[in-house]
């Protein structure tokens, strides 16, 4: 039976193969190495530009350009934290042209020094999973994730959407693992804190009468 | 080991991730259950972490990987271009006049796709057991807590699933999505 080790090691090599082909010339071959992420890099677009429009297309730009410097990447690195660096620069040149051309300040962001504080104790119901079919609810939950500041949001997004490591995080944020750290900590503060009216009472009491969900039953 | 309540909240988020010391999680869980503040703020947590990582929450736009393809197509081959236009009219008129048809159709699935072709995902084992759901896109582990409409989720070899056009999900799958 071979080994998750084993699995990790031919997942390498056949992207590493794809990779070498690519760069030897057989270019079409580049969208079945990027298939895989697509989504990944709109959502890392998405939680900087906030607009779907131009998520997309700062999305298809980064992988525009990641086609163009294919030649670059090198090997030691991962393809998915590569592509991925490429689009959230992309997405942030986007995000700052914009700030510019509205004449809104790019350091709106509070900073990392002090501590957060929760502001509300009210204790949750558990959120059943059908909640979310209700369109009204994602649109909520957007709209309350868009309100973070923008380094928030990004470390969110890639962490607790995308489901990457801190390590993946930090290295594609290009940010320590201890920042990643504390602006996950944040991140889920604020919006547990922005959520309470919502999922404490108004949303979930037609839907269920659990209990708070604990953590540690 | 005792810890205040400051304490539980800056490490709070590093609890959630599983990502403290024993004692450190023994004392966390100590001081909640005599606490109802810090167990509202676990609590709450926990549900924000599992909401926003559920695969509803990260949807793309109708047609993103098509267009997202194309574009890719048009840089490749620019010449194709002006071709590609009038090809693009051209299939949306198939389209259009195929939608009845499609409308009849009670199977409306993922498009089949080679496994081969989604390198990243070769790595699941072909054998391993998954559930899909009936609507949904994603394959999961039985034991995964995302699961849409688990009611009508059926059985299938992760094999049978990619083959199907179906990708993994995220979250319980994570372990075989690591790409070096």
């Amino acid at each position: 039976m071979r080994t998750a080790l084993q699995h990790d090691l031919a997942e390498s090599s056949n992207e590493g193969a794809l990779l070498k082909r690519i760069k030897d010339g057989e270019r079409e071959l580049f969208y079945k190495l990027v298939q895989p992420y697509e989504q990944r890099v709109y959502a890392a677009a998405l939680s900087i530009l906030r607009n779907e429009a131009e998520a997309e297309d700062a999305a298809q730009e980064a992988v525009l350009k990641a086609f163009k410097h294919i030649g670059q990447f090198r090997a030691e690195a991962k393809f998915s934290t590569w592509l991925l660096q490429i689009t959230i620069n992309e997405a942030r040149m986007r995000r700052r042209k914009q700030l510019a051309h509205a004449m809104e300040p790019i350091a709106d962001q509070p900073t990392e020094d002090g501590e957060y504080v929760p502001r509300d104790f009210a204790d949750w119901r558990e959120i059943p999973s059908e909640t979310l079919e209700r369109r009204e609810i994602r649109d909520a939950l957007m709209k309350a994730l868009a309100t973070l500041g923008e380094k928030y949001r990004e470390v969110f997004v890639l962490r607790d959407m995308q489901r990457l490591s801190i390590e993946e995080t930090a290295k594609i944020l290009d940010i320590s693992t201890a920042s990643v750290k504390t602006r996950l900590l944040r991140a889920r503060l604020m919006l547990r804190d922005l959520l309470s009216p919502g999922f404490g009472g108004g949303w979930t009491t037609k839907l269920s009468f659990a209990k708070g969900n604990k953590p540690w039953e | 080991m005792g810890v205040n309540c400051e304490k539980v909240w800056r490490e709070s988020s590093n609890y959630i991730d599983g990502d403290v010391s024993a004692e450190l999680r023994k004392a966390i869980e100590e001081h909640a259950q005599g606490c109802s503040r810090c167990a509202a703020v676990l609590s709450g947590l926990k549900n924000i972490v599992q909401i926003y990582g559920d695969e509803r929450m990260s949807d793309v736009p109708l047609g993103y990987g098509q267009r997202l393809h194309r574009r890719l197509e048009e840089d490749m081959h620019p010449a194709r271009r002006g071709f590609m236009g009038w090809m693009v009219a051209f299939a949306a008129s198939i389209l259009v006049g195929g939608t009845f048809e499609v409308a009849k159709s009670a199977s409306v699935g993922p498009q089949r796709v080679s496994q081969h072709s989604q390198p990243a995902f070769r790595k699941i084992p072909p054998g391993l057991r998954v559930l899909v759901s009936l609507g949904g896109k994603i394959f999961h582990l039985p034991i995964c807590s995302t699961i849409n409409n688990r009611a009508t989720a059926v059985a299938m070899t992760a094999q049978q699933a990619i083959q199907d056009g179906y990708t993994p999900c995220p979250r319980c799958l994570r372990k075989y999505l690591q790409v070096g």
